[in-house]
């Protein structure tokens, strides 16, 4: 066990509290550079998916978990940082400009929608949000000379510095990673300042946010400015690692995979976006897996238990069709929130917390560590 | 001219009237309590300074400013803190950061200087810091720096609000019933706490209390409340022998 003594200020603000953590980044850092050169150029591809989801991640995290404000409009406000990119990219803007320009302008977006947002609470927010993802969807499929309707955009490869980077290339993997750093380092910094802690206030009491002097309503459209421009960042990102983009690509679904990716990360930690990001990632593959061998599997054990050829035929039709049927995926995230919230409040992130905490006080660890006790529930609030 | 001063402040809901037409002043560097029966519109008055509610009619003046129509915010700008009846702290926050929360009038970096956590923000985060422990050593916090407010039982919740509000190194400071829910030991360390907030920090204190030991330990003044309306204004014996209050209080 390590013991920490604080001898000065610096101790709290530091990112890195002692050597250990400098040693395990560090090391991740390497590994992260060296995978691209080691790793298939499919599992390459999918690290470029998880550092996007992670970017959105964090965007919603600094919105939901630190503001405290729910959004499931983020699909709509990557769409328009992909859009804004792909449109710009037509008459030869340089990367390095859209690449702002497109996070800029869903940063005003963001702003613009956190206005209304400033009345509602909750579950209105929610359902607010989710109409600004629908209006946007609708535009982006009507404003047909500006993004082609449905027919979609092809976005080109992306140029930088005189050279063309292919979205399965190293350099674009870095670039994504870069992304996802900046943004975390970028949170992280605004949270030990105090706009961060102004956004934690609002979260727990907006009233005596108000009566410490925050400006409650600035603080949220900051919020949702500053989310929705990451997420626009992410967009252009995204954009070109899909290098065709439609509108049916920002639904419903996509952010809810996003309340996804920090519900199932857990405890309103950016390890837990990123945990999150990995897993929804992920989980496409295992799908794809499901559908792909699980019925013969399920076919040849019932054939091994005694079923004839006839009826192990008949159940691996049946498993396949259930396997490959529509709505799968959307039912399968549902059962998982639903088991999360039950069983592991915490998330992937609290889950990893308890592992290290079991070695760390190995064998000394107790279950009740983790326990919260409510030692003092409140009477009533001021709204 | 009064330091603070409230004029015919009122505040109806409906037919209801909270607060009736009340005027009263404090100077500056007293401590002036208002004390009432339930019901009385003791709270109200403190959620008209701060804004929570908006008086149906009156005026409040600060420093011969008219902050009638200050949002709530702005008033905690001005350099007036309080505390709250039912504890409103970040409960998902560590006691320093809900500490910090209280330092934020006096924040004055940018959001992108921030973002890069720029020399300059790392040099306010330390003076803000600086600031905090001497709160933390004035009220005994030194065990709790690093907890957090959901794990805290009640009396040391009610302290930290206190040290919130002293963060914020207001001029004036509305603390609403400091002592409901602490025991005897607790209520006398609150007694002496507001009073070397007087002497010490030279802070002036307006309280709404029920606890008549610590009004009487503490008080300059005490304004008697019952409907919304003033009963009796003046020092502690004075307001205690005053024939409405002993009505109001015993039924007569």
């Amino acid at each position: 066990m390590r013991f920490l003594f604080k001898t000065d200020y610096e101790d709290d603000i530091r990112l890195f509290p002692h050597s250990g953590y400098v040693f395990s980044y560090g090391t991740l850092l390497v590994l992260l550079v060296v995978a691209p050169f080691v790793l298939s150029s499919y599992l390459v591809s999918q690290l470029v998916f998880v550092c996007i989801y992670a970017t959105v991640g964090v965007a919603l995290l600094i919105l939901t978990g630190f503001t405290g404000q729910a959004s499931l409009g983020h699909a709509a406000f990557l769409a328009i940082g992909a859009y804004t990119a792909a449109y710009l990219q037509q008459f030869n803007v340089p990367f390095p400009v859209y690449f702002l320009v497109a996070g800029l302008l869903t940063g005003v977006v963001g702003a613009l929608v956190g206005f209304p947002a400033l009345r509602l609470q909750g579950i209105y927010l929610v359902i607010a949000t989710i109409s600004f993802a629908f209006i946007v969807e609708e535009i982006l499929a009507r404003w047909e000379s500006v993004t082609r309707g449905n027919e979609g955009m092809r976005v080109k490869a992306l140029q930088l510095l005189g050279t063309s980077i292919s979205r399965d290339s190293p350099t674009f993997y870095f670039l994504c990673l870069a992304v996802l750093i900046l943004t975390i380092v970028g949170t992280l910094n605004l949270l030990r300042s105090p706009t961060g802690r102004a956004f934690v206030a609002i979260r727990d009491s907006e009233t005596a946010a108000r009566s410490m002097g925050i400006n409650v309503s600035l603080y949220k459209v900051k919020s949702f400015a500053i989310s929705a421009a990451i997420t626009g960042f992410a967009g252009v990102l995204f954009a070109h690692k899909l290098s065709f983009i439609s509108p049916e690509m920002f639904t419903l679904q996509l952010s809810i995979e996003f309340i996804i990716v920090i519900l199932i990360g857990g405890a309103f930690s950016l390890h837990g976006a990123v945990l999150g990001a990995i897993f929804i990632v992920m989980i496409d593959p295992f799908l794809t897996y499901l559908k792909d061998d699980l019925p013969g599997m399920i076919a040849g054990v019932a054939a091994a238990l005694g079923a004839g050829s006839a009826r192990a035929a008949h159940i691996q039709d049946s498993v396949a069709a259930f396997a490959s049927a529509n709505g799968l995926k959307g039912a399968i995230y549902g059962v998982i929130i639903v088991l999360f919230v039950l069983f592991e409040p915490l998330g992937l992130y609290g889950r990893w917390l308890k592992i290290k905490r079991f070695f760390q006080l190995f064998p000394l660890y107790k279950r009740a560590t983790f326990k919260r006790q409510k030692i003092y529930v409140k009477s009533e609030r001021n709204r | 001219m009064s330091y603070f001063r409230a004029e015919n402040l009122s505040l109806h809901f409906g037919g209801l009237k909270a607060v009736d037409a009340v005027s009263f002043a404090v100077e500056k560097g007293e401590i002036l309590s208002i004390i009432g029966p339930n019901g009385a519109g003791k709270s109200s008055i403190f959620n008209l300074i701060s804004r929570i509610y908006s008086p149906t009619s009156g005026k409040i003046f600060f420093e011969d400013q008219d902050i009638t129509q200050e949002p709530a915010y702005g008033i905690a700008r001005l350099g007036i803190a309080r505390t709250f009846q039912n504890i409103e702290l970040f409960e998902n926050a560590t006691v320093l950061s809900n500490l910090l929360v209280g330092r934020h009038r006096h924040s004055t970096t940018q959001l992108w200087q921030e973002l890069l956590f720029l020399p300059s923000v790392r040099a306010c985060e330390k003076a803000h810091r600086r600031r905090v422990e001497q709160v933390i050593e004035f009220l005994d916090l030194e065990p709790y720096r690093d907890k957090l407010i959901s794990g805290l039982p009640y009396g040391v919740r009610k302290v930290i609000e206190l040290a919130r509000a002293l963060c914020s190194e207001p001029k004036l400071i509305l603390l609403d019933e400091p002592s409901s829910g602490l025991n005897v030991e607790e209520t006398g360390d609150m007694s002496f706490w507001i009073r070397d907030m007087k002497s010490e920090l030279g802070i002036t204190v307006l309280m709404v209390e029920h606890d008549m030991t610590l009004v009487n330990r503490v008080s300059d003044r005490v304004i008697a409340l019952n409907y919304g309306r003033v009963l009796a204004m003046g020092s502690v014996t004075e307001v205690q022998h005053h024939p409405d209050v002993i009505a109001a209080y015993l039924g007569a």
